[in-house]
C-alpha cells in the first residue's frame, strides 16, 4: 500500500524534469495513463473537476483504475458506469447535497459491482500530504473510535513515543497519475490557480505523473511576472492540455459556475434506472461527440453562457 | 405558532441552532441548515462570528439568494478573509482554532454517535449513504452541534455504523479511544434542545420548543431519553429571524 521509498525516488529520478514544452491533446495525455493505475483527481465536488481528462480516459476505454479524490461528485458515477473504475477512494460521494444521495453510487456499491473506500476528509488530505513529503505516514487525532477504521486497510493506532498519547497513523498516498485542472499554466506546466486551492498542490507533489488541463495556456514570461501565483511547479508535470470549459458541467473558479440545468437533467436521467441512465448519458455525452468542443455543443450555448456569466461574477463589485 | 403565523420545521431548526452560537466564536459549518443558522446568528446577535467551510474558506459572508450548492464552490468564498486547502482548513480543527462544528446526520444514537455511511449492515447495506466528508473530523476534533428533524428512525439506540464518533459507548470511552477533546455539545431538533449527561454521556432533554410536551419528544425517539430536572422552554422564532432566513433562501431550497 505504501510505495517503498527507494522506488518512489527511482521513479522520480527517471522522469524528464527538464524545462521543456509538454503541450499535447487530450487523447495523447490519456495514453499516459495505464489500466490499473491509481489516478488522483484535483478539485473537490463540483469544483475544478478535471472533467475533460476524465472524459478522455473513459473514451480511451481505460480499465480497473483506482480513483481517489477529496470529495467525489458525478465524475465518480461516470467512472462506475463506464467500468473505467470499480474502486473510488473518497470521503463523500454524491452529486451534491441539493440532489440527494447518488443513485448511481448506490446502485453500483449496493449490488457489489463497485467499491467506495471511505476515509475522513482530513485523513485523505493528510495521506496526499505524506505522499508529497516523501514520508510513509502522518499521525492524526481523527477517525479513532469510529467504524470507518475497521473497513479500510491502512490506518494503524500507536502510542506517541514522546507523549504516550493514542494517535492514528494514516499511510502516504502516492498516486500513479494526478489529473488537475487549472485556470492557466505555461507550456512547461507551471500552473496558477485562482480561488479555492483544494488538495491539488499536494496531489501534484505526491503523484508519479501529472497531467494538467488548463482553461488557457499562457507564456512562460507571463508566469515569471507573478511567480508567487504558481502553485504547481513544472518539474512535477508531464503533460499540458488546453481544455476550455474543461470542468463542464462542473465549475472553474472565476470562469464558470456549475451548469445547473445540465446537472438537474443528469440527476433526472439517472433517477429512473441508474445503470441504464448513466450508460445512456455516457453514450450521448462521452462516446458519441467527435471532440471536446462537440461535447460542449451538446451542453448548449445558452448553458455555457449562463455558467460563464455566473462564474465571472465573482470579479464584479 | 410564531409571532407572524407559521414556520417550517427547517426554519425552526435554523433559528434554534443559531441561538446556540455566540459572538466571537469560530464555527465550522456545512451547507444547508448549519450555514443558514450561522449566517442568521451573524445577522442577529453574533456579528463577530467566523464561519469556516470544509472547501477551504475562512470567514466568508454569504450573499442572500446565492446559497452555495456545497461548501466547495466559488459562492462560498464571497468576502472571505482567506481561502486555503481542504487539508489545511480541516487541520485548524486539530490545532484547536475551532469552537463549534455544526453538522446534520442521517442517524444519531443515545451517545451522540452519528451515521452517514450505511443504513443496515455495512457489508450488505440497505442504503449506501454519501459518507463522512469532514463530519468525522469535526466530531473527532471539536465541540459539535447536530441539527436534525426529530424522528424515531433517526434517533436510534445504536447507530447502524459509527461514521462520526460522539461519546462512543458513553462514560469516558470517547477519550479512552484517543479522542481527548471535543464531543457532542447540543442536538437541536424541531421538538427540543438536547445535551448530554456529564457522567453517563447519555442524551438528555434540556429545553422544549413552544407547544411541545416531554412525551412527544420521547415518542419520537428510539431510546429512553433523560430529562433535565428543570426543563426549559425556548422562545418561538421571531419575525426578524424568519425574515432573515427567507431573505437568505428566497427559493426555499433549505427551509422548505
Amino acid at each position: 500500500m505504501i510505495k517503498p521509498y527507494g522506488d518512489l525516488r527511482r521513479e522520480t529520478e527517471a522522469r524528464d524534469r527538464s524545462l521543456r514544452e509538454k503541450v499535447m491533446s487530450l487523447e495523447e495525455a490519456a495514453a499516459l495513463v495505464d489500466d490499473g493505475d491509481h489516478v488522483a483527481l484535483g478539485g473537490c465536488t463540483l469544483s475544478r473537476t478535471p472533467m475533460a481528462m476524465v472524459w478522455a480516459l473513459i473514451r480511451a476505454r481505460k480499465k480497473d483504475l483506482v480513483v481517489s479524490r477529496s470529495i467525489t461528485s458525478t465524475e465518480g458515477d461516470l467512472f462506475y458506469g463506464s467500468g473505467a473504475s470499480k474502486h473510488v477512494l473518497t470521503s463523500w460521494f454524491s452529486q451534491g447535497i441539493v440532489w440527494g444521495v447518488s443513485k448511481v453510487m448506490r446502485h453500483y456499491t449496493e449490488t457489489g459491482q463497485a467499491t467506495f473506500e471511505e476515509w475522513s476528509h482530513m485523513a485523505i488530505g493528510v495521506r496526499y500530504r505524506a505522499g508529497a513529503m516523501g514520508v510513509p505516514f502522518i499521525p492524526v487525532r481523527s477517525m479513532m473510535g469510529s467504524d470507518l477504521t475497521g473497513r479500510i486497510d491502512g490506518p494503524k493506532e500507536m502510542d506517541c513515543p514522546f507523549t504516550g498519547e493514542k494517535l492514528l497513523l494514516v499511510p502516504a498516498l502516492n498516486p500513479d497519475v494526478a489529473l488537475i485542472h487549472v485556470q492557466r499554466c505555461d507550456p512547461y506546466g507551471n500552473a496558477q490557480m485562482d480561488g479555492l486551492p483544494f488538495m491539488d498542490a499536494d496531489i501534484a507533489m505526491a503523484a508519479n505523473r501529472v497531467i494538467l488541463t488548463a482553461e488557457r495556456i499562457v507564456s512562460n514570461n507571463q508566469i515569471r511576472r507573478a511567480p508567487d501565483r504558481t502553485k504547481i511547479p513544472f518539474i512535477t508535470v508531464d503533460a499540458v492540455v488546453e481544455a476550455p470549459y474543461g470542468c463542464a458541467p462542473h465549475e472553474c473558479y472565476g470562469v464558470y459556475e456549475p451548469f445547473l440545468p445540465n446537472l438537474d437533467a443528469y440527476a433526472a436521467q439517472i433517477s429512473r434506472d441508474p445503470e441504464a441512465g448513466v450508460k445512456e448519458y455516457l453514450e450521448r455525452y462521452v462516446y458519441e461527440p467527435k471532440d471536446w468542443v462537440a461535447y460542449l455543443d451538446l451542453l448548449g450555448m445558452d448553458n455555457v453562457i449562463d455558467a460563464a456569466r455566473r462564474g465571472r461574477s465573482v470579479y464584479n463589485d | 405558532m410564531t409571532e407572524n403565523g407559521s414556520h417550517s420545521a427547517s426554519e425552526l431548526l435554523a433559528v434554534m441552532s443559531s441561538r446556540v452560537l455566540e459572538d466571537g466564536q469560530t464555527v465550522f459549518a456545512g451547507v444547508g441548515i448549519p450555514l443558514l443558522a450561522a449566517t442568521l446568528a451573524q445577522r442577529i446577535h453574533a456579528p463577530g462570528l467566523t464561519i469556516l467551510f470544509e472547501g477551504g474558506v475562512l470567514g466568508p459572508f454569504i450573499v442572500p439568494g446565492e446559497l452555495p450548492p456545497s461548501t466547495n464552490e466559488q459562492r462560498c468564498t464571497r468576502q472571505a478573509n482567506m481561502v486555503l486547502s481542504n487539508t489545511d482548513v480541516l487541520l485548524l480543527l486539530q490545532r484547536g482554532y475551532v469552537d463549534i462544528g455544526f453538522m446534520g446526520g442521517a442517524q444519531i444514537d443515545r451517545y451522540g454517535n452519528l451515521n452517514s455511511s450505511f443504513i443496515g449492515d455495512a457489508e450488505d447495506p440497505k442504503i449506501r449513504l454519501p459518507g463522512t466528508g469532514g463530519g468525522n473530523d469535526i466530531a473527532s476534533l471539536t465541540r459539535m452541534i447536530v441539527s436534525m428533524i426529530h424522528e424515531k428512525r433517526r434517533f436510534v439506540e445504536d447507530v447502524d455504523f459509527v461514521t462520526s464518533t460522539g461519546y462512543w459507548h458513553g462514560g469516558s470511552s470517547r477519550s479512552d479511544s484517543g479522542l481527548t477533546t471535543g464531543g457532542p455539545y447540543k442536538v437541536i431538533t424541531d421538538l427540543a434542545v438536547l445535551g448530554f449527561d456529564e457522567e453517563t454521556r447519555r442524551m438528555k432533554v434540556e429545553a422544549l420548543h413552544d407547544g411541545v410536551e416531554p412525551e412527544q419528544v420521547q415518542d419520537a425517539t428510539g431510546f429512553e431519553l433523560m430529562f433535565d430536572d428543570e426543563i426549559g422552554r425556548t422562545d418561538a422564532p421571531t419575525v426578524e429571524e424568519l425574515a432573515v432566513l427567507r431573505e437568505m433562501d428566497p427559493d426555499r431550497v433549505y427551509i422548505a
